[in-house]
C-alpha cells in the first residue's frame, strides 16, 4: 500500500499543477460515455453513468490542451440487470478490485475542430497508450468533444476465461464518448 | 382449380416436418434457457441460437403458405363428419398464424429488449423498433401465452391424427407420413 502511495504521488502532483492551470471540470449531467460490443455479431450497447474529469481545452493552442477523465466502471449499465452485475465480476470489469478507468492525454495535436489525442488509457489494472480523433464544437459557453476510442477488450483482460473467445464476444470495443465541458 | 388431389406435394410434406422439428427444438431449447440464472456464454449462445431457429421458422411459414395457396391439399376423408373437418381446418389455421405470430413476437421481444437479432451471427435483420423496456415485458408475456397456445393447439393435431390412425384408421395421418399408406 505504502509502495502505492509513494508511486501515486507524482501523478497527484501533476494532476494539482493541472488544476492550476484552469483546467475546466466537465458537465457530467450533458456528457456521456458509452461503449459497444458485439456479441455474436449483436452489436451491444452499454453506458458509463458515473464519471468526472478535466480539460484544458483552447484551440488555438493545442499544445497546451489536456484531457483527464476517471470513469467509475460499476456504474456501466446496459439495461439489464443481469448483464450489469455480470460485468462487475472479476472475468469482466473486477469493479472491486479496479474500480476506475482513467484516461490521461499526453498529446494533443490538429487544428480547426479536428484534433489527435494521445494518452495513457488504464482499465482493469492495465495501462495503454491510445491516440483517436476527436471533433471539437463551441456551442455556446461550452465546448464539446465527440470522439470514439476503439480498443481491444482482451489487451485489457476484461472478458476471461470462457469469454475470452472472440468468435462469440468481438474483441474490439468502442467507447464512444461525448464530453461537454465549459469554456475557459 | 382441381379437386382431386389425393396427397400432399412432397414439398408440403417436407415444409410440414422441418418446420415441426425446427418448432420443437426451439420450444424445448427457450424454456429451457430462461430457466437459466444468472448470466453465462452457454446462456448468450442458446438465446442466438433459439433466435435463429425461430427466424428458420418464420421463413420457412412464408414460403410454406405461398406453396399453401398454390398447391390445394387433398381433401379430408369423406366419412369425417363435418364438425370435425371443420374443427381439423380450425386447427390448422391456428397453426399457421402461431408460426408466423410467435416468431415475430420473439423477434419484437429482442428488439424491445434492445438486442437485435443477427441472422446465424451474419446477418443483421432490420431493428424495426427501439428498446422500451415496458414493451419488452409485454411482448414476453404475449410471446409465452402463444406459445401455451400452441401446445393446446398442438395436442389437439397431435391426438387427432393419431385418433385417426389408430381408431378410425383413415388414412389421414399417412397423407403426412406417406410411408403408412397401405
Amino acid at each position: 500500500m505504502r509502495l502505492n502511495h509513494v508511486a501515486v504521488l507524482p501523478l497527484l502532483a501533476v494532476g494539482m499543477f493541472s488544476t492550476v492551470a484552469m483546467a475546466a471540470p466537465i458537465d457530467v449531467s450533458k456528457s456521456t460515455i458509452s461503449s459497444t460490443g458485439k456479441q455474436m455479431g449483436v452489436a451491444v450497447t452499454g453506458a458509463f453513468k458515473k464519471f468526472s474529469g478535466d480539460v484544458t481545452f483552447n484551440a488555438a493552442q493545442p499544445a497546451q490542451a489536456s484531457a483527464k477523465i476517471d470513469v467509475d466502471v460499476a456504474s456501466y449499465d446496459m439495461g439489464l440487470p443481469e448483464y450489469n452485475k455480470n460485468l462487475l465480476t472479476p472475468e469482466w470489469f473486477d469493479a472491486a478490485k479496479f474500480p476506475k478507468a482513467t484516461f490521461r492525454s499526453t498529446s494533443i495535436k490538429g487544428s480547426g475542430s479536428n484534433f489527435t489525442v494521445t494518452g495513457q488509457f488504464t482499465l482493469k489494472g492495465k495501462v495503454q497508450t491510445v491516440s483517436f480523433p476527436v471533433v471539437v464544437k463551441t456551442v455556446g459557453a461550452t465546448q464539446v468533444f465527440d470522439g470514439t476510442l476503439t480498443v481491444k477488450r482482451t489487451a485489457f483482460g476484461v472478458g476471461s476465461g470462457d469469454w475470452a473467445d472472440t468468435s462469440i464476444v468481438a474483441d474490439d470495443v468502442a467507447i464512444k464518448f461525448h464530453i461537454v465541458a465549459p469554456v475557459k | 382449380m382441381t379437386t382431386s388431389n389425393t396427397e400432399y406435394t412432397r414439398t408440403a410434406i417436407g415444409l410440414h416436418w422441418i418446420i415441426a422439428l425446427l418448432i420443437f427444438a426451439a420450444f424445448g431449447l427457450g424454456w429451457f434457457m430462461t430457466d437459466i440464472p444468472g448470466f453465462s456464454m452457454a446462456k448468450l449462445k442458446y438465446y442466438n441460437w433459439h433466435k435463429w431457429m425461430g427466424v428458420t421458422v418464420f421463413l420457412l411459414a412464408v414460403i410454406r403458405l405461398l406453396w399453401r395457396f398454390l398447391h390445394t391439399p387433398p381433401a379430408l376423408a369423406n366419412s369425417i363428419p363435418k364438425w370435425q373437418q371443420l374443427a381439423a381446418h380450425a386447427v390448422h389455421w391456428g397453426l399457421y398464424i402461431l408460426i408466423f405470430a410467435i416468431p415475430l413476437s420473439g423477434y419484437f421481444y429482442s428488439l424491445a429488449s434492445g438486442f437485435p437479432v443477427v441472422y446465424l451471427g451474419l446477418v443483421p435483420l432490420p431493428v424495426l423498433i427501439q428498446p422500451n423496456a415496458d414493451l419488452a415485458h409485454t411482448l414476453k408475456e404475449v410471446h409465452e401465452l402463444l406459445n401455451y397456445s400452441l401446445v393446446l393447439l398442438l395436442l389437439a393435431h397431435v391426438g387427432a391424427a393419431l385418433k385417426h390412425h389408430v381408431i378410425d384408421n383413415d388414412g389421414t395421418l399417412a397423407r403426412m407420413l406417406p410411408f403408412l399408406r397401405k
